[in-house]
């Protein structure tokens, strides 16, 4: 059923993919073939949450452990057409606008058209400019339409999204668009890999949710249909740089981080951290003092209330074209991730309500 | 594709070799004559025994770039710009460094972990660093030396109706033009010089055009052109597809005003669309080749260019071909004799 080859390709392939809340449609036929080489159990829901499910070797009533990645990446939509054919636009998901000056993007009308956020060039910059930077309301698509143009192949709404393809920096380190939040899509694919013939009693649920980014909507639908006994959002956290909290900071290649905090039911914290040090991977440990900025927010209060538990790589430049992660800190994620759902048993559950 | 090669190609002022290689490999066959100066400028010469003015037409080679001018204990690169880069253009950008051209990125804080009021700053020059995925300080030096350059890693490509985009139209495009122009025969001395460090004060064509002390020069260039709705007219310097643009005073040359008229005549008698450049700001490497020896009769022919100076910009191939058929017309016109000094003068 499964086979060992790295989900690496999946992972570009998933970077190359534009996705933005709500308009998932193309990650998710990627999610569904690659789910598919460990599965024939794969469902979609109404909003378009992708549900893969492995059974597992229980007798009777098996626990269930799930693990959600969201597909959706951040995004921009058309909210006028200018004369001259210039686009404005506003968020769907959270850009700085700084980031956003000169970048190209893919402007997702009639036709996919290349589109650049214009900047002013510095011959025709005051000093005074050069001391501000323009809001989202100032900047503008030159999509190289004439307005009438312009008009035909772009309507309000039309989803922006950014244009940047991944590279390969040094150290397995991957940078571009939408790493948050496809590599803990990678993690859940990996994960399926490394858990292969290997029993487990727990039936594992892999879902690929959408909108998160403005807001797990996915995650609210995704927990309340399956109820499973535990769930854990993998999603990405911050890479150390400068000028950060250091407690919001982890070091990219030494492990993902585990969080710790109210969102998080204490034994499902516990029993990551020990499959970590049961199988001798590196961790990290991301404490959080409310909700989580995860799909893990949405989990914990659906139907019942689910046992939450959050994990993830740590990026650098989160919400820009060229977040930055390492393959190495997916690949041990997914490790642990496969140990933890070995250790998912009736008496595991049992005590989830014992306090 | 000779201009997706030559804007895909790397070179800073001062490390142009890539863009000269691309050059002399496509020229060559066509020139009588094709050597470097001491700084590194190509000169190409063609019928240069034949009777008439020299004319020696200029583009620049050289573009905006980066220097590598330290390395942190993390592994992040510290640089400076070479020419002239607005900082708030770098942020989340992906360059290549060096001549290996390994990439890199250009990133910045996440918005989750920002101050409030933070945004409304452009990112201060010294918190932009590039990544090339380096565990520590030793990593990188391994892989990265102190003074390699970078430049922006962007794809040439179509964009919207008769358009294309790339990194380093300025002065690529010049570049171009001029190899098309080599490529055809002119009854007329022709110097082409594919110049180096404009960007950093028109510092080759300084030495160039000393050397080669034309009588008429020609600097092709791509200038501003920002023609929003959002923009006053007065700042827009050109239009898109408005023709090649012809200066008339810039930040450093009041255009020759007979040459000018030669040039705007000439157009209007090949009926080759042209405008002129409206703003007063930025210059080219005419202002050094007007002011060398005893002084050059000549001009500029630009192309409007969106976004100069930025990783994605965008020029009209109309506006490109329309400039290379006013030089074309203006060396015919040379030819035959019709440009008489006095004519056009006051």
């Amino acid at each position: 059923m499964s086979d060992d080859i790295s989900h690496l390709d999946t992972l570009i392939a998933l970077l190359q993919q534009d996705g933005g809340p709500g308009t998932e449609e193309g990650v998710a036929s990627i999610v569904k073939r690659a789910f598919g080489r460990y599965t024939q159990d794969i469902q979609t829901d109404v909003l378009g949450n992708v549900f893969a499910t492995v059974q597992g070797t229980g007798e009777g009533k098996r626990p269930t452990v799930m693990l959600a990645a969201h597909m959706d990446q951040i995004a921009l939509l058309v909210k006028a057409i200018l004369p001259g054919g210039y686009l404005r636009v506003v968020q769907a998901g959270g850009f700085d606008a700084r980031t956003l000056v000169g970048q190209e993007v893919l402007v997702h009308g009639r036709e996919t058209l290349r589109g650049i956020i214009g900047s002013k060039p510095p011959h025709v910059t005051t000093a005074e400019e050069r001391k501000r930077t323009p809001p989202l309301e100032e900047l503008f698509i030159d999509v190289a339409l004439s307005e009438e143009r312009a008009k035909q192949l772009v309507h309000v709404g039309d989803v922006v999204t950014l244009a940047s393809q991944p590279v390969h920096l040094l150290n397995r380190r991957i940078s571009g668009k939408s790493l948050d939040n496809r590599t803990s899509i990678a993690i859940l694919l990996e994960c399926l890999r490394y858990l292969g013939d290997k029993p487990h009693e727990a039936d594992v649920i892999m879902v690929a949710t959408v909108q998160e980014e403005v807001g797990t909507r996915g995650a609210i639908a995704a927990g309340y249909r399956e109820k499973p006994d535990v769930a854990v959002a993998v999603d990405v956290t911050w890479a150390d740089m400068p000028e950060q909290p250091q407690d919001l900071s982890f070091k990219m290649g030494e492990g993902p981080s585990v969080t710790f905090g109210p969102n998080i039911h204490p034994k499902v914290f516990r029993a990551l951290k020990d499959a970590a040090s049961s199988s001798h991977m590196p961790w990290q440990l991301e404490l959080s003092q409310g909700p989580t900025g995860t799909d893990g927010r949405a989990f914990q209060i659906a139907a019942d209330g689910i046992a939450t538990g959050v994990i993830g790589i740590a990026i650098r430049y989160m919400h820009t074209a060229v977040e930055t992660g390492s393959y190495d800190d997916i690949e041990t994620c997914a490790k642990i991730l496969a140990r933890f759902i070995q250790t998912i048993d009736a008496s595991f559950v049992e005590g989830l309500t014992c306090y | 594709m000779l201009l997706k090669r030559l804007t895909q190609a790397m070179g800073p002022s001062g490390f142009e070799d890539e863009v000269r290689g691309i050059l002399r490999e496509e020229v060559s066959p066509y020139v009588d004559a094709i050597y470097t100066d001491v700084l590194g400028t190509l000169i190409c010469e063609k019928g240069r025994s034949q009777p008439g003015p020299c004319v020696m037409l200029d583009a620049h080679m050289d573009e905006v770039g980066l220097m590598v001018v330290g390395v942190e204990n993390s592994g992040l690169l510290r640089f400076r710009p070479l020419g002239g880069v607005d900082p708030r253009i770098l942020v989340a950008k992906r360059v290549r460094i060096g001549s290996s051209k390994l990439p890199g990125v250009i990133g910045s804080k996440p918005i989750h972990l920002q101050k409030p009021d933070e945004q409304k700053h452009p990112i201060p020059e010294d918190e932009l660093f590039i990544d090339i995925g380096a565990k520590d300080k030793e990593d990188a030096l391994a892989n990265v030396q102190l003074g390699d350059v970078a430049v922006f890693d962007t794809l040439y490509d179509t964009i919207g109706d008769g358009c294309v985009k790339a990194k380093s139209f300025d002065d690529r495009v010049g570049c171009y033009i001029l190899s098309e122009i080599l490529k055809k025969s002119y009854a007329v001395p022709l110097v082409g010089a594919f110049t180096v460090q404009e960007e950093v004060g028109l510092r080759g064509a300084t030495a160039a055009a000393h050397r080669i002390a034309p009588d008429i020069a020609i600097a092709l260039e791509a200038t501003v052109c920002f023609d929003g709705p959002f923009v006053p007219s007065h700042s827009e310097g050109t239009r898109l597809h408005g023709g090649p643009a012809l200066t008339v005073q810039d930040g450093r040359t009041v255009a020759d005003v007979r040459f000018l008229r030669f040039m705007m005549e000439t157009a209007t008698k090949h009926n080759i669309p042209y405008q002129l450049r409206r703003v007063k700001g930025g210059s080219n490497d005419f202002a050094a080749i007007q002011k060398s020896r005893e002084g050059v009769v000549g001009g500029a022919i630009s192309i409007p260019l969106r976004y100069m100076h930025a990783p994605a910009q965008i020029v009209s191939s109309k506006d490109v071909e329309n400039a290379i058929r006013l030089v074309d017309a203006i060396l015919q016109e040379i030819a035959s004799g019709n440009w008489v000094e006095e004519r056009f003068a006051n």
